[in-house]
């Protein structure tokens, strides 16, 4: 088995093994229980937990902060560091942060416009992109020196990862920006949420023509709904989601107080059928603000018990 | 060409209010292209900024000029007069000629009554875009003729983003996702091979980052 970073999700996707990661997202106050809760929920039903970074630009406790908790209690955090608010002094200077804590995972992403979140009126820095982030990130790593070119002290060791999202336009150069992704040196993706399947496996199919998945591990991202208001909410109002009509109707058919339960059937449905696709090499369940929903998902699928690695 | 909107009428009248002579002054270049600060816009601000005063029963006598271009000292001299006569201009052109005005002028108050908004074109009557952000160094070879850094609202270099749809923006279904252009004209040049090769880190050192820029030609200089 061939790793090149301590990172446990790196080993578990190495040895074959299906990983599963999930995440959560940092509390808009300083209460550290908000994310100790949430990983207390799902700890032994998934191989790492990603704390995301100031999502939809609202603004948020730290996703390092919140990572560096995680480590604390004992779990595997996946850092995600977007390129709209630092530059790359404050990019490579978290990084090593996140390193002296020994962080092994890292997704590198460009993050939503802040017109979307809190601050429409700030600045966006964008002095990297997402795919210069991975380059960086592999610099560091594996050169062992910062983008100005200084050997670091102790370079961080982080397995590399970034988002796809193959229902964003235009769609028939989605799997071409995979390749850009791994041009640049990324190791694993996680996917924006599927609900359109034939979609998808569509972009697999086209991902798996250029050889991409014998290079990246790609773990597929899901999204339970917890109401048929949520999934019209989706398919409306989010960028780059696609949600069929079909799947729209399931949930509004459905009497309101089975929502819920439909919603995490559609979700266990999609990984069943997602299992047997080739190149998917795991799942990035997202269960929004329903994280207590994570370990059923992942026992209905036959995911559980988690791999032991070392 | 520079591209700029007047301010409101309001905040212009409060900022000129308290003078008893000023000049309202265009420039007659780029910015009477995009009709905001042309000595014809000069003149009907001047008569609605009259009218306001009358309305206000401020005692303010306020003229109208203009000249070709304010950032450049040779185009000054056929309005010596009236700029000396003024204890205020309210100059519309860009944020570059209200500067030149304080540079040459640098007793006479000077205030801005455009917003100046772009460098753009004009892509038909009435429509003006932005297209470049002059960051310095200039990039177009590597995106099909596309300017990313100032048509992507994320200027990324190597895009598109994850909120492209349909063609659009992610921050508006009005605004054209730069890099579904530089897509399109890749696949119609049939270069969409050079899609996949990164473009690596940008040297912001030449844009404003760097501080304030500067051209010399020493053979030109007197
Ligand atoms: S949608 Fe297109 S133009 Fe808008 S930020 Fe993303 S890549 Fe840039």
């Amino acid at each position: 088995m061939n790793t090149k970073t301590p990172s446990k999700l790196e080993k578990i996707l190495a040895a074959g093994h299906m990983a599963v990661t999930s995440e959560c997202g940092p509390p808009r106050g300083s209460n550290p229980e908000a994310i100790t809760k949430k990983a207390e929920m799902i700890r032994n039903h998934v191989d790492a937990i990603n704390i995301t970074d100031n999502q939809t630009s609202v603004t948020r406790l730290c996703s390092l902060a919140a990572c560096i908790r995680l480590k604390l209690m004992g779990v595997e955090p996946v850092l995600q560091m977007v390129t709209r608010d630092r530059n790359r002094i404050a990019l490579q200077s978290d990084i090593l942060g996140a390193a002296s804590f020994d962080i092994h995972n890292i997704l590198c992403l460009t993050g939503d416009h802040q017109s979307f979140g809190d601050c429409p009126q700030g600045q966006n820095v964008h002095d990297l992109d997402s795919i210069q982030l991975i380059q960086t990130v592999r610099h560091m790593r594996d050169e062992g020196k910062f983008i100005g070119g200084d050997d670091i002290q102790r370079p961080p060791s982080m397995f590399v990862g970034a988002a796809a999202n193959p229902f964003a336009d235009p769609f028939h150069i989605r799997a071409l920006r995979l390749a850009k992704k791994v041009n640049a040196g990324v190791e694993f993706i996680q996917t924006q949420c599927i609900y359109n399947l034939d979609r998808f496996e569509k972009w697999m199919e086209m991902v798996r023509d250029l050889g991409l998945t014998e290079k990246v591990f790609i773990l597929a991202g899901l999204t339970p709904f917890k109401s048929a208001g949520m999934a019209k909410y989706m398919k409306n109002r989010v960028p780059g989601m696609d949600v069929p009509d079909e799947v729209v109707s399931r949930m509004a058919e459905t009497p309101k107080e089975k929502q819920a339960e439909e919603g995490i059937n559609i979700c266990v449905e999609s990984i069943e059928r997602l299992k047997e696709l080739p190149g998917v090499a795991g799942f990035h369940i997202m269960a929004i603000e329903w994280e207590e929903k994570v370990p059923e998902i992942v026992e209905r699928t036959g995911l559980y018990p988690r791999p032991q690695v070392s | 060409m520079i591209v700029g909107k007047q301010k409101p009428l309001d905040d212009i009248w409060n900022r000129v209010k308290e003078f008893e002579k000023l000049l309202v002054f265009g420039c007659n270049t780029c910015v009477a292209v995009c009709h905001e600060g042309g000595n014809k816009e000069a003149e009907i601000l001047a008569s609605l900024l009259r009218m306001r005063a009358t309305q206000e029963n401020v005692s303010i006598d306020i003229r109208n000029s203009g000249i070709e271009r304010q950032c450049e000292h040779e185009f000054f001299e056929t309005a010596e007069k009236e700029i000396e006569w003024a204890d205020a201009v309210l100059s519309i052109a860009c944020g570059v000629g209200v500067q030149f005005m304080v540079k040459r002028y640098p007793l006479l108050r000077v205030y801005p009554g455009l917003d100046t908004t772009f460098m753009g074109d004009v892509e038909k009557p009435g429509l003006f875009t932005e297209s470049c952000q002059a960051c310095g160094k200039c990039i177009l070879d590597l995106t099909a003729g596309i300017c990313v850094m100032s048509r992507c609202a994320k200027r990324l270099l190597n895009g598109p983003c994850g909120g492209s749809t349909k063609g659009k923006c992610e921050i508006s279904k009005e605004v054209d996702c730069a890099w579904q252009l530089v897509v399109d004209r890749l696949e119609t040049l049939g270069n969409l091979d050079e899609f996949v090769k990164v473009i690596p880190l940008k040297d912001w050192s030449t844009n404003r980052d760097g501080g304030p820029r500067k051209l010399i030609h020493e053979d030109l200089e007197t």
